[in-house]
This record gives C-alpha cells, sequence and structure tokens, in this order.
C-alpha cells in the first residue's frame, strides 16, 4: 500500500469505488470482430467459418481480446460537446493530479463467458492504488491500477481487465 | 471438417512456440487502432506523436497488441485453445517499418480442480530488434482428444489470474 496522505481528497474518494458505471452504445456486431481478425491476420475459423464456431464454441463469438472495444464512444454522436473517452478513470486522474501526459505500462486481461454477437455488455470501473509520485525515463509522474470489469445482458461475468497507468509531466 | 487440435499431453514446460514474425506498416497501426475504436492521435497523426508525445512516429496501440498475441497464442493451440488470462507489460512502442517477432516457451502444464487442462506461457515481442512488450499468458487446451475448453461455463471455468 503506498502513502496516500499527500493525495488530493478527490482522489481518495475515488479508491475502491465503483465508477462509470455503464451499458455499451452498440450490441457485440462481426463487422468489428472481422476487422480486428484482419488487423492481425488471424485466421483462427472459429471467427470466419460459421460451421467452425457452432462445432466449437457453440455459435460465433469474438475474440476474447476484443473485451474493451465494445466500450470505446464513438468519436462523435449528437449532443456530446466534447470527444468522450474510454477508461475515464485514468483521464480523471490525469486531470486531477495536473499530469498532462500518461502512459498504460501494464495491462492483464481475464476472460470469462465468451462474448457473442448480439450481446450488449455493461462495465464499470474501479480505481485501486495511486502511488507517490516516481521519476522515470519520461518524466515525474504517479503510477496508478484501474480494474474494469464487464459482464453480459444476463449478468453473467465475462471479463476483468487490470490496468497501471503512469501519469506524468514530461521533463523541461 | 477436421481441426488442428494441441492436446495437453503433447504440451511440456519448455517446448518453444513457433515464431512469428511481421512487418509493420503504418496501415497496420491505423487499421489496428481503428479495429479497436481507439481514435488518440498518435496511433494515425504522425505529427502528434512525434511532437507532442515525443516519440519517433505512430504507433501501435495496446488493445490491438492484446489482438496480436492472442492470434500467436491461438495459432499455436488451434481453434480449442481458449485464453484464460493474458498480462503484459509494454517497455517501448511499435512503429512502423520495424519487424515485430513473437517468440514464446511453455512455462507450465497443469490441471486445475475442475479437469480443465492449462498451459501458462511465457511470450515477448521484439520490434526492429528491441524488445517492447513481455507477456505471460493461460490458456485453456484440450486434455485429450474429444475435450472442449469452450465448454466449461460458471464454476467449470477457472481463469482468474494468480496475484
Amino acid at each position: 500500500m503506498s502513502d496516500r496522505s499527500d493525495l488530493p481528497a478527490e482522489v481518495l474518494s475515488w479508491i475502491g469505488q465503483k465508477r462509470y458505471e455503464l451499458v455499451s452504445e452498440f450490441d457485440v456486431e462481426r463487422g468489428y470482430i472481422f476487422t480486428t481478425c484482419s488487423s492481425v491476420q488471424n485466421g483462427n475459423p472459429i471467427f470466419w467459418d460459421d460451421k467452425a464456431a457452432a462445432d466449437i464454441t457453440g455459435g460465433a463469438i469474438a475474440p476474447p481480446a476484443m473485451i474493451s472495444v465494445w466500450f470505446r464512444p464513438h468519436h462523435w454522436s449528437p449532443g456530446r460537446s466534447e470527444p468522450a473517452v474510454p477508461l475515464q478513470v485514468h483521464f480523471d486522474l490525469k486531470k486531477v493530479l495536473e499530469l498532462p501526459e500518461a502512459v498504460i505500462s501494464d495491462n492483464t486481461v481475464t476472460f470469462g463467458e465468451p462474448v457473442r454477437p448480439g450481446d450488449r455488455l455493461r462495465t464499470w470501473q474501479v480505481l485501486r492504488n495511486v502511488s507517490t509520485p516516481k521519476k522515470t525515463k519520461l518524466g515525474m509522474g504517479r503510477f496508478w491500477d484501474i480494474e474494469v470489469e464487464y459482464v453480459n445482458q444476463r449478468g453473467e461475468w465475462v471479463g476483468t481487465e487490470s490496468y497501471t497507468g503512469f501519469g506524468y509531466r514530461r521533463e523541461a | 471438417m477436421a481441426y488442428a487440435i494441441l492436446t495437453a499431453d503433447r504440451v511440456k514446460p519448455g517446448d518453444a512456440l513457433p515464431e512469428l514474425a511481421f512487418e509493420v506498416k503504418p496501415i497496420d497501426v491505423v487499421l489496428g487502432a481503428l479495429a479497436s475504436r481507439d481514435w488518440r492521435p498518435q496511433h494515425h497523426d504522425y505529427k502528434y506523436a512525434t511532437e507532442r508525445n515525443g516519440v519517433r512516429d505512430i504507433f501501435m496501440n495496446t488493445p490491438n497488441l492484446a489482438a496480436w498475441f492472442e492470434r500467436y497464442v491461438t495459432d499455436w493451440t488451434g481453434p480449442f485453445g481458449r485464453m484464460g488470462w493474458i498480462r503484459f507489460r509494454m517497455k517501448d512502442s511499435v512503429f512502423p517499418g520495424e519487424t515485430m517477432v513473437f517468440r514464446g516457451t511453455v512455462k507450465n502444464v497443469d490441471t486445475d480442480e475442475r479437469g480443465c487442462a492449462w498451459a501458462e506461457l511465457d511470450l515477448v515481442l521484439t520490434s526492429g530488434g528491441r524488445e517492447t512488450t513481455v507477456c505471460t499468458a493461460r490458456v485453456a487446451i484440450p486434455a485429450a482428444e474429444g475435450d472442449n475448453p469452450w465448454k466449461r461455463r460458471g464454476e467449470d471455468w477457472k481463469p482468474r489470474a494468480a496475484a
């Protein structure tokens, strides 16, 4: 556990809290599945061949590693004045801690029930920890750990992502 | 149709996965970012990447790297392989003009209390000769012919990462 005494009260209040619970903006659909498989030249027949999917996975599924894709907001949508960002807690931390740059250094994804076309997923984010100030080759900043949980429309757990981010200010 | 099946009895610690090499072009970075709905400019805007982020080019995004690792693992297991978890650490970026090389080794093979067979893998991605990402993955594979990890549900599917 890091020393949290120098953290703003607002950040302290976020630790361990379930935040930004939301339902995905659109159903899981095969267009993105094909585009993702194409982008990495993944020829696994369970994503391309309906017979293989029926035989092996009980019907079409999305590549498990796509879990976060279904929650990334549209770049633009009606009525939105600013671009929405995924992993909002990460961006909240940048803003409140006044760290203009950030990278994700570690990412663990655990996969539950398969995600299938037509599913409508739900997610929420939990800030787990924020470090004391650290100096790295990128600059001075802080590490933080965020967990993102995903369930489907039946409430079945489909995955958890754990991110370690590093927000920093570049050296002058 | 006959499918490639890698069963646990054919896997042992120390086994090497076949190497995968891929020459990265700008379209691969941009396509990967858009496929994962990642609109951030460092994955498509050279000027932003170099002047704002201080790196030498646009670079591959994290979700697409996860898709690459997933593809690498399931190229080895065949379609019955089911990812349990994957953990990776980015040490450097993957830029266009470089050749990515994925390498992997079987770290452990075990069977959990529900009879699910698992292979734990150490994976490394180099790009342009630099080690850019290290990764550990746990993938369920059939214990024997006729087994199918994809049929496991609820209490029979226990992929949680070790602490």
